[in-house]
């Protein structure tokens, strides 16, 4: 009797894990970049995401190198540095059917990139923003970046005089309806703010702790994969049920709520008496700032709204992505332009 | 009115033809911001609606409200629409400019002022016409805040009497302006109306300048080159425009987003296209490199300051082969320059605009028709090209209102260039980015949502091979520029190819391109009278075109004129035609202005007769 190979194991549409893979990475052995990657991997796989509707966005640096990394059936463009908002914002518009996924650093993102990333937030652009943050320029060789924290030390830049700029903090204060923050050492959270970032209504911002082995590993530094493991302060518990998904687990009535995502998802938040309320805008800020002041790395969901309209919702676009209107729906006729004529 | 017997003796133009009926030239000297462009607009319009050929120029500061400004209508019943040196007849409404200004009047011109002024009428080879402004502003009931904008009314009228121009006309171009609000008209008109009965009953005309109804304007349209440059972009089907306000390029936009309303919205409301204003240029250009990407008809607008900014995008979009239109409505530079005057200054930026070896298409155009026509061609020849497509139109063409034939509707379909399909890709199992199968240095392309799992690829600024990997070989790199060179060679046989005016014994070739042209016919006739024959290029795009290179090698010597310092064009036709190169004269201005007729002919007549 022959050997049975075991069924390969495919999602909904067919594809396996595998097909979700990228090219090899070119980052160093043990970069926090390389582990969100296999995330996102995973969570793509997980909810069925149709490659050819992602696109893959970045800038520059070290975690704007990561779209080549995974999902090679979806389109990457691997832009200028600071500059993939704007970039992503023609995209979505161009074709409202697309789902993005941008990948940012904390120099991108934070510095040279400040500005085009709170008119993102500010447009509701509809994308997954992650921000791998490891306080430090790898590319150029270990110079701070706008979040590394204060009174930091590194061997190329000395010590860091200047407070953190706060990913989240800046979300937050731009009218951002989705804030995380996650460690990459932490992979079961990161896939869970992934995939309610996914299906997330506008822009998504997750603030992800991603070590920098060869600049900022060192046992004083706040980015590092000891710091993040010894010091993670989990503010709120909750979980992602796709819009498919029957709820199987009962929690105790009045310590779960649901936030009803908009694509029919829900994002279940737990404990609700205990821990941090992500749909307290208040209280988000105020988990911030006490977290600023006293230095806690604290993760979780720190901020859920799905009010907002996004970008494309705003625009009247077509149900047709505008990229594939035939010639008869963008060139006005012949007479049209007559009237014109006759009019001026 | 009567009419003096004590006439002065006719003016005469640069030109040495005689300056009255139906060819002078018109300077409203206003401050700025206070509603004078109703009352230049309106004399213009009723001159063009009186048959008479009529362009008007705006001269305007950097400034909301305080500043001079100028508007000079011209009238030719010859058809002549360039700027002149000399403008016969004065409205001094500025006391700031008033003495410049009238020193500024030829001989044998007129001054307009008003008497609230109690000026000294101090030139005798001039002659002035006081006009009580404040008073019949102040007849005419307008409340105070109205007060000045309907005083610049006072001068219409006088011009309705002094010129003979119909008065129904102004009324009409009212109620144009104020699109038939009857209310607004009816205010503007009882100050127009006073005005005209005043002169009648008080001033005798002692000048030569008078309008008469003539037939050449049948057919024609007045419009401004951002309305035909907003109107061909939207006939250019385009689905995505972001922008970042700057002068002149603004009113581009405006035009543009008010004929999308009127022309591209479907029965159920929704929008075939989106307009984003962007926090800056940087954005703007990176929204419509993201759009242009993903498939849309992606279009900006901007100045040069503007076009600084997108650099560094222009160099992405032109290495990753996106493509995208980029209006750029020059003005004068360096830096914030004068914001509100023409140049063509741009032009070495723009062509060569990225770091690396960046050579960018430009479409260069001269005339309301062209303006309309790049809004469409320029899609066109992105999306054929695969790259960024440059319109350089300027201030003076853009901002000012022209008298044209109508605007043409495209005369061939859209090109979206080579773009596969799903049902392609499956048919092939797969597809190089960037390989020349058809030998033009054109790579096929595909969108992101085409539902084929061999449709991505990965884009990036950095080193790429023909299958879009990442490499950093130097015979892969090499490869590459050497493919985008093949493309810029092909792209010199499809941009729009030059217009050639041949006369037959000149030994004189001259060279312009954009709002240059304008004033030509008229220098070139100046020229002619005086014995010197010239054979005449304009250059409507770059790279030059094999026709650019022809002309160039069939004359001794080679005039490019141009409205910046530097001779820019003249430059990289150097760098085209090098062995030509000390054959290229450079005839150029730049001091804020359209070149004037004059200038040009002069110029060229002095180095001729060296």
């Amino acid at each position: 009797m022959a050997v049975q190979e075991p069924p390969i194991k495919v999602n909904r549409l067919g594809l396996t894990r595998d097909d979700y893979k990228g090219r090899a990475s070119t980052l160093c052995k043990g970069c926090g970049h390389d582990s969100i990657s296999q995330r996102i991997i995973s969570v793509a796989y997980d909810l069925n995401l149709d490659p050819t509707h992602l696109i893959k966005v970045s800038g520059i640096g070290c975690s704007s190198k990561t779209p080549a990394y995974f999902i090679n059936q979806s389109h990457g463009f691997n832009g200028l540095h600071g500059r993939m908002p704007s970039m992503a914002t023609g995209a979505v518009l161009a074709n409202r059917t697309l789902t993005a996924l941008g990948v940012s650093g904390d120099g991108d993102a934070m510095s040279i990139g400040l500005g085009q990333f709170i008119h993102m937030v500010r447009r509701n652009v509809p994308m997954v923003f992650i921000v791998e943050n490891n306080g430090v320029y790898g590319l150029t060789k270990g110079q701070f970046s706008a979040t590394a924290d204060l009174d930091q030390e590194l061997k190329y830049a000395g010590r860091n005089e200047l407070p953190p700029i706060d990913v989240c903090h800046e979300a937050l204060v731009a009218d951002c309806g989705f804030i995380g923050r996650s460690f990459a050492g932490d992979p079961r959270q990161v896939e869970a703010l992934l995939k309610a970032a996914l299906s997330h209504r506008g822009t998504a911002i997750l603030d992800i702790i991603s070590p920098c082995v060869t600049f900022n590993d060192h046992d004083d530094s706040t980015k590092s994969y000891a710091y993040g493991k010894a010091h993670e302060q989990i503010i709120s518990d909750f979980g992602f049920v796709a819009p498919q998904e029957e709820i199987t687990v009962d929690y105790d009535p009045g310590t779960t709520a649901d936030v009803t995502m908009h694509d029919g998802s829900h994002v279940r938040l737990r404990k609700l008496d205990e821990k941090h309320d992500p749909r307290n805008r208040d209280a988000a800020m105020r988990v911030l700032e006490e977290a600023h002041i006293k230095q806690e790395f604290i993760t979780g969901l720190i901020y859920i709204n799905e009010e907002r309209p996004a970008l494309t919702e705003i625009e009247r676009l077509p149900a047709t992505p505008l990229a594939f209107l035939p010639p008869e729906k963008t060139r006005p006729s012949r007479e049209a332009l007559a009237k014109v004529m006759q009019e001026l | 009115m009567g009419t003096s017997t004590q006439a002065r003796p006719t003016a005469h133009d640069a030109f040495g033809s005689p300056v009255g009926v139906n060819n002078f030239s018109i300077i409203a000297a206003t401050v700025n911001g206070s509603g004078s462009q109703t009352a230049n607009n309106a004399i213009a319009r009723a001159l063009f609606k009186m048959g008479i050929p009529t362009t008007g120029k705006n001269l305007f500061p950097s400034n909301i409200q305080g500043l001079p400004t100028w508007y000079i209508i011209r009238i030719s019943r010859e058809g002549y629409i360039g700027r002149r040196e000399n403008a016969e007849v004065l409205i001094a409404m500025n006391r700031a400019t008033a003495d410049e200004d009238i020193s500024k009047v030829p001989s044998g011109g007129v001054v307009i002022y008003p008497t609230e002024w109690k000026l000294s009428e101090s030139r005798d080879d001039v002659t002035y016409y006081a006009l009580p402004v404040q008073q019949l502003a102040k007849a005419s009931g307008a409340s105070a805040k109205m007060l000045s904008y309907v005083a610049n009314m006072a001068y219409v009228g006088a011009l309705v009497t002094l010129l003979g121009i119909d008065i129904n006309e102004i009324d009409a171009a009212l109620m144009h302006h104020f699109g038939g609000k009857r209310k607004a008209v009816d205010l503007n008109m009882g100050v127009v109306k006073a005005a005209a009965e005043y002169c009648q009953q008080n001033i005798t005309k002692r000048d030569p300048f008078k309008v008469e109804r003539m037939n050449a304007t049948a057919g024609k349209v007045l419009i401004d080159g951002n309305s035909a440059g907003g109107l061909g972009t939207c006939f250019g089907g385009f689905t995505f425009a972001a922008w970042y306000p700057i002068t002149p390029s603004t009113s581009l936009v405006d035009a543009l987003t008010d004929y999308a309303k009127e022309l591209r919205v479907e029965p159920d409301g929704t929008h075939t296209y989106a307009i984003v204003q962007a926090e800056d240029e940087i954005a703007a250009i990176g929204m419509i490199t993201g759009a242009g990407w993903a498939g849309a008809r992606a279009m900006t607008s901007t100045s040069g300051p503007g076009i600084s900014l997108m650099t560094e995008y222009a160099g992405l979009a032109y290495f990753t082969e996106i493509p995208v239109v980029i209006w750029d409505i020059m003005r004068m530079g360096p830096s914030t320059g004068l914001p509100t005057r023409v140049s063509q200054g741009d032009v070495l930026m723009v062509y060569f605009l990225g770091h690396g070896d960046t050579k960018q298409i430009v479409l260069l155009p001269s005339n309301m028709q062209e303006c309309f026509a790049c809004g469409w061609q320029s899609f066109d020849l992105a999306e054929r090209l695969q790259t960024p497509v440059f319109v350089l139109s300027d201030l003076d063409l853009g901002m000012n209102t022209w008298m044209s034939d109508p605007l043409e509707y495209p005369d061939t379909p859209m090109d979206r260039g080579k773009v596969l399909s799903a049902a392609q890709l499956d048919a092939a199992k797969g597809f190089n980015r960037y390989e020349d199968v058809d030998g033009d240095g054109i790579g096929y392309r595909t969108v992101p949502g085409t539902e084929s799992k061999y449709a991505a690829y990965f884009t990036r600024g950095s080193g790429h091979n023909k299958y879009a990997q990442y490499t950093e070989r130097a015979d892969e790199w090499e490869a590459n520029l050497d493919r985008l060179h093949r493309k810029h060679e092909y792209a010199r046989t499809i941009v729009p190819k030059p217009v050639i005016d041949e006369v037959a014994g000149a030994t004189v070739g001259i060279i312009a391109y954009g709002s240059t042209d304008q004033s030509m016919p008229e220098a070139r006739k100046f020229l002619a009278d005086r014995g010197v024959k010239t054979s005449y290029m304009r250059i409507r795009a770059l790279p030059t075109t094999a026709e650019i290179h022809d002309f160039i090698q069939r004359y001794p010597r080679l005039y490019v004129v141009e409205n910046n310092y530097d001779g820019q064009m003249r430059k990289i036709l150097q760098m085209e035609v090098p062995e030509r190169a000390k054959d290229l004269v450079q005839i150029s201005k730049c001091d804020g202005l359209p070149l004037s007729s004059e200038w040009i002919a002069t110029s060229i007549l002095k180095k001729e007769s060296k």
